[in-house]
């Protein structure tokens, strides 16, 4: 397969968000603001990386059978270094992500490429499927994230440049859901387009 | 009285679905019709309070006496997913109708992040066991009840017409959104 298409599908075509529906705890959960979005995807995109290259080298040797508990296994085991490395250097960002950064053992991203795509690749496809979807991750989290921050409280990145308060509710949970929905819908939008020219 | 606190927070001011956004792969994967979401409901019921009686104890006994915490991510997830391969084995035999419904997710209630976001919650709270069994059971009446609800718009949603780019989880991800607000309503009941 083309390298650069393996890499650039997780932004729009198949963006694990937006598309494929997969890791929406953690998108709903955290994107309050944009860097909190974007810590989310980099930290999920670290640990989709690392798995995706493991079990891509020991995928021979894994019987059948226990495949997925032994990629669990690989996956937790990532996510309790990104945990204990975000608690040292970042602990601002690992208080406001709070219970998703275990959570991301659970993310239906990781596993979801890990039995479908790291199982069957050699190690270099492997390697830019992670770093593709999990840049696509972050970067709808990112989105996700900035469109709350906007409309919530008028900042992007913590800067604020528009004065008074904003529409608290997209700060606060009903908002998540209803921004994803309308974001999915302008996405197929775009996709549509797309396809058609 | 404590236990009712704890049910009432659980299931209506801080639910789990709408606004500590935990469940939602199954929330919107099976929502689809009433009877499945009644399946999936009681699976995560089982398994939620087992998962959470179990972890407790690993815990309270492993974990901390041989100062292990860190390997907390790992052990959890184990845990759960040999009782949800024990789940799973056991509706195979009892109700094969039900089985056949709740299919491919089934197997995904291993990483539905609310079995393992109620075990680890759980120990961050600081719950006791019996007050963990009451938290864990709350949780999954919450989540059954908001997936229950969720259905049953749903199933309203498929004879509604709709503009075409909304059509599908956007329209259903903005009901949530809805719903969300309606649940807000609660906030403050409980201390």
């Amino acid at each position: 397969m083309n390298q650069w298409k393996n890499f650039t599908k997780g932004f729009l075509r198949e963006n694990p968000v937006f598309i494929l529906l997969l890791g929406l705890c953690p998108t709903l959960g955290v994107t309050t603001t944009a860097i909190n979005g974007l810590g989310m995807g980099l930290a999920t995109t670290f640990v989709l990386v690392m798995s995706n290259i493991v079990i891509s080298l020991i995928k021979g040797v894994i019987p059948d059978k226990v495949r997925i508990p032994s990629f669990i296994v690989v996956i937790a085991s990532f996510v309790t270094v990104v945990d204990l490395v975000m608690a040292g250097y970042a602990p601002a960002l690992h208080a406001q992500l709070g219970l998703f950064i275990p959570l991301i053992v659970v993310n239906c991203i990781v596993l979801g490429r890990a039995e479908g795509f790291a199982s069957k690749n050699n190690l270099i496809t492997s390697l830019i499927d992670g770093l593709g979807m999990g840049f696509g991750f972050a970067f709808a989290l990112t989105i996700l994230g900035g469109a709350r921050e906007l409309l919530g409280s008028g900042a992007l990145f913590g800067y604020k440049f528009i004065q008074g308060d904003g529409m608290l509710v997209f700060v606060l949970a009903p908002g998540a859901f209803i921004v994803l929905g309308y974001l999915i819908a302008i996405v197929r939008k775009i996709n549509n387009k797309r396809a058609q020219t | 009285m404590e236990y009712i606190s704890i049910i009432i927070s659980a299931v209506f001011v801080n639910n789990i679905v709408f606004t500590q956004f935990l469940g939602l792969c199954p929330f919107l994967g099976v929502s689809n019709r009433l009877s499945t979401a009644i399946g999936m409901s009681g699976a995560v019921l089982f398994v939620m309070t087992l998962a959470t009686i179990v972890t407790y104890l690993i815990q309270t006994y492993i974990l901390v006496p041989l100062e292990i915490g860190f390997l907390q991510t790992v052990s959890y997830i184990l845990v759960i997913a040999a009782l949800v391969q024990m789940v799973e084995i056991i509706m195979k035999k009892v109700s094969p109708q039900l089985y056949q419904a709740l299919g491919v997710y089934l197997p995904l209630i291993t990483t539905n992040c609310a079995i393992l976001g109620v075990a680890i919650l759980v120990i961050q709270k600081d719950l006791n066991l019996v007050q963990s069994v009451v938290f864990a059971i709350a949780n999954a009446l919450g989540f059954a009840l908001a997936l229950i609800i969720f259905s049953g718009l749903r199933e309203h949603l498929d004879i509604i017409d709709v503009p075409e780019g909304m059509r599908g989880v956007p329209i259903a991800l903005v009901m949530a959104g809805l719903l969300s607000l309606i649940f807000m309503g609660f906030a403050g009941i409980v201390s």
